[in-house]
């Protein structure tokens, strides 16, 4: 005779079962990699055939964290990723919440918010590249045009200015990611909640800051997690538009870790480096779960 | 008055929002049908004078004289759309349903997978290009669409269970209440009222694993040798020779590249209706 | 759990054994197949590779030849990666030259020096040598032949009256100047002085032409000589001084090309590829028909007449690979004499005697360009200098971009960066 399963019992299985296929995938994928990787980082590893391997134990992590080079480079990221990050969190929640509203043009926009996302990374960062030469370039062009400067500026030479035209490229890239996952989480949220907001008297801020922006709150924490994370891995972009220069202006720290590994072939110091990246991440993440996440909170 | 007010401020709003849009969008077509000598120009030809088709004659048409790479594009965004449309429709499926588990079922270490899923994003995949590449040579994968959708389905799976846990999260608890009141079990639930109501964070989530897929570099270029598997960035990446860059052909490729998912937003956009929930939860 | 032990183990064993035992793999005999890597615009086209290829197999059919395209940037780190296996994904592959003693010492390239007949040693350019043979070790045969040249616009240059380009560095600022104050043109001077290995490139042209070097005689760093700060502040000046170009400081060879192209430069120092591309090609350029090559100019004083980098590549087979034998008789018929001189529209072969008699008229026949840049490169060639050939240059490289842009932005003096670079070539030596 079959006795029935209690609730908790029930839940437990169906939890199981809807959680091991993407368990599976997961772990199968990434957890050899990943121990390979924590495993190498505890050597130095020179690059070859029938070259040994040195146990170095921490030596690696030690060698980096004290090298002036490498606070600078999590420094530049630092900036990098906030700015980057804050402001496309801002445009896109502004985006978001415009498309919501439904204005004309409103499917337009945000069909026409999927051609930046779309192009690929590489021609994103010849386009910038193209956009911000000090010689043939369409920024210089316009300007020149519009008479806010009397003669072309060679933009990339300059690190601070670089950086910041190298995130202008990466914000271009992803604000449509934020805005469309927050559209898509207005879109979820109950409609008639404005209604009653209004009927109750709520003026449009109060509204916003008191019930939508938490009811985003959920939304708001996964888009900032996976753009501060791709943000940190911003490899391609810059080493497109400046590889690192002007006077490594702008390497971060995962254009160092390609250095190390790829270039200079320390393979040891360059797994190193991808888990000192992981666990600035990993920092960052609980930093926005600790503001943002609040899992029993019902409207 | 008011509303006429608002509507034309909202107007001026998204004008905006679409020049932001399209002013460098602009720039990437004019770039695609300009020779590089009128590309040089300056002052700056806004509108080519002499305006070529040439780069898209050379990827769509080729001839005996194009570029290897030109020859082959068409080749690589089938591959890349193949990939995509894989790592897509298996993590969203996978991916809501392990979002639906953490979320609402209660069982222990909930909160740790929850976190652990997302540590496994940690680690730059930099790092983890050598030991997926040994892994593929060794179990005969190398150079085949499978090992990339694996590789993808990896870094994608662990976003895409947040994102829909998030969509998941903002649904009132009393719809679902209300189900298993009226008899529905779990699964049921899931399939009958949840997933119609997150239909915009599927689309959503969906364009996101799509498009992770879609412009992923490195990986398909160790992973990949022949135009049998080549994705897209790496075809464009092919552009560019020791020192020539062929510019017009890359702006052309970036073109062609954006146009499936816009095509695919476009169908699936009927499913992002909101409100879907308004009034459901009535006294 | 245990499943997931033992895959660790397994795939850590894997690695460990890739990347720790050397055991060569037997030979094998039969039909083989051989992979080739190497990058579009290497030389012959896809089609003519493929009839190489075909050429190749009447005498050898039973070795059968696949080759890979891809992008230069990503050559290095598919070899690399494909030598991690074993055996490994390809059994020949186009290097770089900069490559050469860091594959030779990772123990990636098959040691050639046996397999190469005197014959062949002598009748192929010395220089060229200098590509593949590192600690005396012949590791490849070279391939496409390459270096820096002088361009002028020949135009502007008689625009402010001046006949022939200059011979010296020094003379080329005195014409910069008349061309400057006539408003011919607003900096006479383009280079590609970014943050890349296009900088060391141009460095170790005004370097050597200053009469300096590199690597002393024991291979320690002597570019932070007297010469070597004299060199630098050299170049800074010219920027301070508007005759070069200050978005140099960003530049890589295909904006010097684009911004010859405009005709907004006069003098650009660039590989040959620039040639045909400025002068003959209408659609890519605006100054076609204005432009000539001259040797590269030196500085006075220096003792020295020209001075130009050597930046070619070489065709090499992998240590590892179980046809070596096959792979290495691919190679040696692809760099052959007969082949580089039926093939050589758009490569420079490295035979000496392709630059000779009839040979050297069809070479110089090919195209327009070819008239002016087969004569050249023979003319320039005795002067090119390659780089160290040591097996830590990529970070080494690295560290002297960064110095000649910390110099160049000053955000350090000449003394300063070049010393700190040179101190870390010094450390990486150890």
């Amino acid at each position: 005779m079959q006795r029935k399963r209690t609730l908790a019992q029930q839940d437990m299985l169906v939890g199981f079962a809807l959680i091991l296929p993407s368990f599976l995938i997961i772990l199968g994928i990434s957890l050899q990699p990943i121990l390979t990787t924590l495993y190498l980082s505890l050597f130095e590893v020179p690059r070859g055939i029938n070259l040994q391997q040195t146990f170095v134990g921490l030596g690696n992590y030690i060698s980096l964290l004290s090298e002036p080079i490498f606070w600078a480079t999590i420094g530049r990221t630092l900036y990098f990723t906030v700015i980057s990050v804050g402001i496309e969190l801002v445009l896109g929640l502004a985006i978001a919440q415009l498309i919501h509203a439904h204005p004309p043009g409103w499917q337009f926009l945000r069909t026409s918010l999927i051609i930046p996302w779309a192009v690929p990374t590489i021609v994103n960062g010849t386009m910038w590249r193209w956009i911000y030469n000090a010689d043939y370039g369409a920024l210089n062009g316009l300007l020149l045009q519009l008479g806010l400067i009397d003669k072309y500026i060679p933009w990339l030479t300059r690190p601070d200015i670089a950086m910041n035209l190298v995130i202008l490229a990466d914000i271009w890239h992803s604000v449509p990611f934020i805005a469309l996952i927050l559209q898509a989480a207005l879109a979820t949220l109950p409609a008639d909640l404005e209604e009653a907001a209004s009927v109750d008297g709520a003026t449009a801020l109060q509204y916003f800051w008191l019930i939508r922006l938490p009811l985003l709150r959920p939304a708001i924490l996964v888009a900032l997690i996976i753009r501060t994370v791709e943000a940190f891995r911003a490899f391609d972009i810059i080493y497109v538009i400046t590889n690192g220069g002007p006077a490594n202006g702008t390497v971060t720290i995962s254009f160092l870790t390609y250095l190390e590994m790829f270039s200079f072939g320390h393979a040891g110091r360059g797994s190193a480096l991808s888990f000192l990246i992981s666990i600035f991440t990993l920092a960052l993440a609980f930093i926005y779960i600790r503001m943002l996440y609040r899992p029993e909170e019902k409207l | 008055m008011k509303k006429k007010l608002r509507v034309v401020l909202l107007s001026i709003l998204v004008l905006l929002a679409l020049l932001f849009v399209y002013v460098p969008v602009a720039w990437l077509v004019i770039s695609s049908v300009s020779s590089r000598s009128e590309l040089l120009s300056t002052p700056i030809h806004w509108i080519p004078q002499q305006p070529t088709l040439q780069n898209y004659i050379n990827i769509l048409s080729p001839s005996q004289g194009t570029s290897e790479v030109a020859k082959t594009f068409r080749i690589t965004l089938w591959n890349s759309l193949m990939v995509a449309s894989s790592v897509t429709v298996i993590a969203l499926v996978f991916g809501s349903l392990a979002a639906y588990a953490l979320i609402r079922l209660r069982f222990p270490f909930r909160q740790t997978l929850l976190i652990g899923i997302l540590g496994t994003r940690m680690i730059p995949e930099i790092s983890l290009v050598i030991p997926l590449y040994l892994f593929a040579t060794r179990f005969g994968l190398f150079n085949s669409p499978i090992i990339l959708v694996i590789t993808y389905l990896s870094f994608a799976l662990p976003f895409a269970i947040w994102l829909m846990a998030a969509f998941f999260e903002s649904i009132p608890v009393e719809l679902e209440d209300a189900a298993r009141i009226d008899g529905c079990n779990r699964l049921e639930t899931l399939w009958r009222i949840i997933m119609p109501i997150s239909a915009p964070g599927l689309v959503s989530t969906g364009l996101f694993v799509f498009l992770t897929a879609w412009d992923e570099f490195f990986f398909a270029l160790i992973l990949t040798s022949t135009v049998s598997a080549k994705t897209v960035p790496v075809a464009i990446a092919e552009f560019t020779g020791r020192y020539v860059v062929d510019v017009g052909g890359m702006m052309t490729g970036g073109v062609l590249a954006a146009i499936p998912p816009v095509l695919l937003s476009l169908i699936f956009q009927r499913y992002i209706v909101s409100g879907l929930t308004a009034g459901a939860v009535k006294g | 759990m245990k499943t997931i032990r033992s895959m660790l183990f397994a795939l850590i064993a894997i690695v460990l054994i890739a990347s720790v035992v050397g055991c060569q793999p037997k030979q094998a005999s039969g039909p083989v197949t051989i992979r080739v890597l190497t990058m579009e615009q290497a030389g012959p086209t896809v089609d003519e590779m493929n009839a190489i290829v075909a050429e190749f197999n009447e005498a050898n059919p039973d070795i059968k030849v696949e080759i890979e395209y891809v992008a230069y940037d990503a050559l290095h780190d598919k070899i690399t990666t494909a030598m991690a296996s074993n055996p490994p994904a390809y059994d020949v592959f186009l290097a770089d030259d900069i490559w050469y003693a860091e594959f030779a010492k990772s123990g990636y390239v098959l040691d050639g020096t046996d397999r190469v007949s005197k014959e062949t040693h002598d009748k192929i350019f010395p220089a060229a040598w200098d590509i593949t043979t590192v600690n005396s070790k012949v590791y490849g045969m070279p391939w496409l032949l390459d270096e820096k040249y002088f361009f002028y616009n020949e135009d502007l240059l008689q625009q402010a009256g001046f006949e022939a380009p200059p011979a010296t560095w020094e003379e080329l600022l005195a014409q910069s100047k008349v061309l400057k104050e006539k408003g011919i043109v607003e900096y006479p001077m383009v280079w590609s002085w970014g943050q890349y290995e296009a900088a060391i490139c141009d460095w170790v042209i005004l370097l050597y032409g200053n009469g300096g070097s590199l690597v002393d005689d024991k291979g320690a760093p002597a570019f932070n000589n007297e010469i070597g700060v004299k060199t630098l502040n050299w170049m800074i000046q010219t920027i301070d001084d508007g005759y070069t170009n200050p978005a140099s400081i960003s530049y890589v060879e295909e904006d010097v090309r684009n911004v010859f192209s405009q005709g907004k430069a006069a003098y650009a120092v660039n590989w040959t590829y620039m040639y045909d591309l400025v002068n003959f090609n209408k659609d890519e350029s605006q100054v076609t028909g204005k432009i000539k090559m001259a040797l590269m100019p030196a500085f006075e004083g220096s003792g020295v007449e020209s001075s130009s980098i050597n930046g070619s590549m070489g065709f090499s087979v992998a240590a590892t690979s179980p046809s070596a034998d096959a792979a290495w008789k691919y190679v040696e018929f692809l760099t052959s004499e007969s082949i580089q001189n039926k093939y050589s529209a758009h490569l420079l072969p490295m035979w000496q005697t392709s630059f000779e008699g009839e040979n050297l008229t069809k070479l110089e026949g090919y195209t327009p360009a070819n008239a002016v840049t087969v004569p050249m490169f023979n003319m320039q060639f005795p002067f090119a200098h390659v780089r160290p050939k040591v097996p830590y240059y990529p970070e080494a490289s690295k560290a002297l971009q960064l110095a000649l842009q910390e110099a160049l932005t000053k955000q350090k003096t000449p003394e300063q960066a070049l010393n700190d670079a040179a101190a870390k070539w010094v450390d990486l030596a150890k």
